[in-house]
Parts: structure tokens; C-alpha cells; sequence
């Protein structure tokens, strides 16, 4: 399906405000669509799919855990297959693994090395998760980063930091809030936000603006 | 040589020239095995164009942040978890 | 041009996308963006040719790696993807050396 398409000025592929970057990657996407190396139907399909990815397949993992005890443990033992249970998809990490937050441990997830991140469940990673002073201090400073992020933990909490270096990635299962008791489980999936299931914000009873 | 939950290790003190997952600030650390997960391709070779073969085996192992920073400014019980591979892993 | 060089920290030197530990006096900058076009399409890219066996996440990590340590600090998250893209398929000679500076030059 693709075709020639020699007839644009590169001079004017970008916007204004946009980097050097922006020009080189439509070049580039040009080249390798011409060499026969890829073809825009997929690489428009891989946009749709990153687009297309939010927060809301992990708080539905995260709410069904809240409700179901036993689901609940399955997370915890392989959450890849418990997502697979609930119809969400998983992305291609081959292994996905749940951290449980309660009362007396918090987790919380960092990748030191570059960005690694749970897209699949939580959609494109904030750019403070990919920053430097985050991949710093997350691991040697965590509760002054929470702390930042307007979390302060009891000393007597157990803190734990998980980076992820390899292909195992990590997703937080927040604390379920008190007084959320009645609530259905598409209620309690709106409580929980991205930042609880990277583990530097805890959810509450009421639903984020 | 292969670990169980539960064992202590130590992870190797020693740079490496190219690409490699064991953070610096972990290497010559002694932790705890967490978790044993299957088995994954080398990255090491596999950043050059080789096929990661055989696989290894890669653990989540826990330490201690007062044995991690000399200075460590939070609870005494908060842990650092990370990934290592078999490789970079020795009995502590 | 600068030369790779690791910083000494600890008891291993390490190489410059090793931050963890990394003393710094920056607060975490809470603003977020949502991606730009050429950020999507920079990570579908990678996608696409990871899907098609031709680059793979270790090379990807590994060309990212390969920057200088001023470039690697300076350099935006999708701007490091594509420095390792254009680095890794240059060598595989998918893409001829120099061979997008003359097409954008052109």
C-alpha cells in the first residue's frame, strides 16, 4: 500500500517549537517505509495502540483485587495471567508482577537505568518517571521523593522501592481506601489513580477530580 | 550456580565494559532472593545483535537501604528491590 | 565532542544512564506533556522494527547507552530513542551511514 511520496518540502515537516528530533523521525519513517524495512499501516497501528492505552485496565486489576480475595492472590502470584482473566491485555512484557500495599508496606516503582513501565496497563509513563532527579533519588532518597509527591509515611512502615532492571515489570496494588465499603467495583476502579499504581499516591474515597 | 527465595547473595563488585542491568549502586551489595522468575534472554549479548542464548535465570533480590547508602535517611526496616541476573550473582 | 566517561561512584564506575544513587540537588519537576506526534511515532518506530525482528529492546537500550554523557543529560526521552534507532540500524546498514543527514539536507 505504500507509495511514492517524494513530493514534499522537507523545510516545511515541522511545526513551530518542534526539535530538530521531529524532522529527523519523519525522514526516517520515510526512508524506512521506501526501503521496504516497515510500512506505514503498522507503524500507524503501533500509535493507535500507545494511544490507546490509559490507566483504566490497571485500576480494573487493582479493583477486582480489592473485591475478590482469591483473585486477589492470583495477582499477586502472576498478575499477567490475572490481567488475562479480566480480558485486559498485559502488552508483551513476559512477566507482569503485582506489589501489594497495605497498612504496614508501601511499594513504590522506579527504573533506574532508562524507563522501564507498565504501558500496557498504565499508559505512556509521566515524564517525571522517565526524569533523572526521579531515577536519582527514588532509590536512595524515597521518602523524600513521596514526600514531594505529598506522601508522608509512618516511620514504623516498611518502604520498599523496586527497580525495575530488567523485563519484569511492576504494578502497585494501592491500599483500598476506608469507607469505600459499598461502593461496585467500577466505583472503586475510578478511585484508583496512575500515580497510586506506580506507588506515589495513595487513593482515596473520593473519586480524583 | 542457582538461588532460592530466601538465600542471601551478593552481587558482583566488578565494572562491564557495554551494556549490562546490574546497577552500579547495587554491585558488591548483599541482599535476599525475593523471588525466582523464569528464565530470560542475556541482554548483554543480546544489545549486539546475538540472540540472548542460553537463557538465565533472573531474581528479584531485596536489601537493606542502611546497607545500601552509608547515609540512608528513612525507616530501618525499608528495603531496595531489583532484578539480577544468575551472572551477576554470588553466595554472600 | 566529548568522551564517554563514567562517573566514579561507590565502588564501580558507571557509565552515564546508570543514575540511581546519583546525588543531585534538582526537586522532581511534576509537569507532565502529553506526547507530540514525532515522540509517537518515534516509539512506534521501534515498535514496528521490534515486531519485525530488526532492532530489539536490548539493542535499543544499548544505543541510548551509547551517547555521550553531556548528550545523554541534555537529550529529551524520545530524542535519545532516536539517536539509538539511527545509531543501531547504521550499523546493521539498514540505514547507510549519513544516509538521513542527506536526506534531510537535500
Amino acid at each position: 500500500m505504500s507509495h511514492d511520496e517524494h513530493g514534499h518540502d522537507h523545510g516545511e515537516i515541522t511545526t513551530d517549537g518542534e526539535p530538530e528530533a521531529a524532522a529527523r523521525v519523519r525522514v526516517l519513517e520515510e526512508l524506512l517505509v521506501e526501503k521496504g524495512v516497515v510500512d506505514r499501516d503498522e507503524v500507524r497501528r503501533r500509535i493507535d495502540w500507545l494511544v490507546s492505552r490509559t490507566p483504566a485496565d490497571g485500576a480494573r486489576l487493582v479493583a477486582r483485587a480489592w473485591v475478590d480475595p482469591d483473585f486477589r492472590e492470583r495477582a499477586l502470584d502472576d498478575a499477567k495471567a490475572a490481567a488475562l482473566e479480566l480480558g485486559v491485555d498485559a502488552g508483551s512484557s513476559p512477566v507482569l508482577v503485582a506489589l501489594e500495599n497495605t497498612d504496614a508496606v508501601h511499594h513504590v516503582v522506579v527504573c533506574t537505568l532508562c524507563s522501564c513501565y507498565p504501558r500496557a496497563l498504565l499508559g505512556p509513563p509521566p515524564d517525571w518517571y522517565k526524569s533523572l532527579p526521579y531515577r536519582s533519588r527514588a532509590v536512595s532518597d524515597p521518602r523524600g521523593v513521596l514526600r514531594e509527591f505529598g506522601v508522608e509515611l509512618d516511620d514504623d512502615v516498611e518502604l520498599r522501592v523496586v527497580d525495575s532492571t530488567a523485563d519484569v515489570r511492576y504494578l502497585v496494588i494501592p491500599n483500598r481506601p476506608a469507607g469505600t465499603d459499598d461502593l461496585s467495583e467500577d466505583e472503586l476502579a475510578a478511585l484508583v489513580t496512575r500515580d497510586s499504581m506506580i506507588g506515589v499516591a495513595q487513593p482515596t474515597a473520593l473519586a480524583p477530580a | 550456580m542457582s538461588f532460592g527465595v530466601g538465600e542471601r547473595v551478593r552481587v558482583s563488585a566488578r565494572a562491564h565494559d557495554g551494556h549490562h542491568r546490574t546497577p552500579g549502586y547495587l554491585k558488591g551489595k548483599s541482599g535476599t532472593v525475593e523471588r525466582v522468575h523464569d528464565a530470560f534472554t542475556n541482554p548483554e549479548t543480546r544489545a549486539y545483535g546475538a540472540d540472548g542464548l542460553p537463557a538465565e535465570r533472573l531474581y528479584l533480590v531485596g536489601f537493606s537501604q542502611d546497607e545500601v547508602w552509608r547515609d540512608y535517611g528513612g525507616g530501618s526496616a525499608d528495603r531496595v528491590y531489583a532484578d539480577v541476573f544468575e551472572h551477576w550473582l554470588e553466595d554472600a | 565532542m566529548l568522551r564517554a566517561r563514567a562517573v566514579t561512584i561507590g565502588v564501580v564506575e558507571r557509565a552515564a544512564h546508570d543514575r540511581g544513587g546519583r546525588p543531585t540537588g534538582e526537586p522532581i519537576d511534576l509537569t507532565e506533556h502529553e506526547l507530540a506526534d514525532w515522540e509517537l511515532l518515534t516509539d512506534a518506530l521501534v515498535a514496528a522494527l521490534g515486531g519485525r525482528g530488526v532492532m530489539n529492546v536490548d539493542e535499543l537500550r544499548r544505543g541510548i547507552e551509547s551517547m555521550p554523557p553531556a548528550e545523554y543529560e541534555r537529550a529529551s526521552y524520545y530524542e535519545r530513542w532516536l539517536h539509538s534507532i539511527e545509531t543501531v540500524l547504521t550499523e546493521k546498514g539498514v540505514l547507510e551511514a549519513g544516509e538521513l543527514d542527506r536526506r534531510i539536507g537535500g
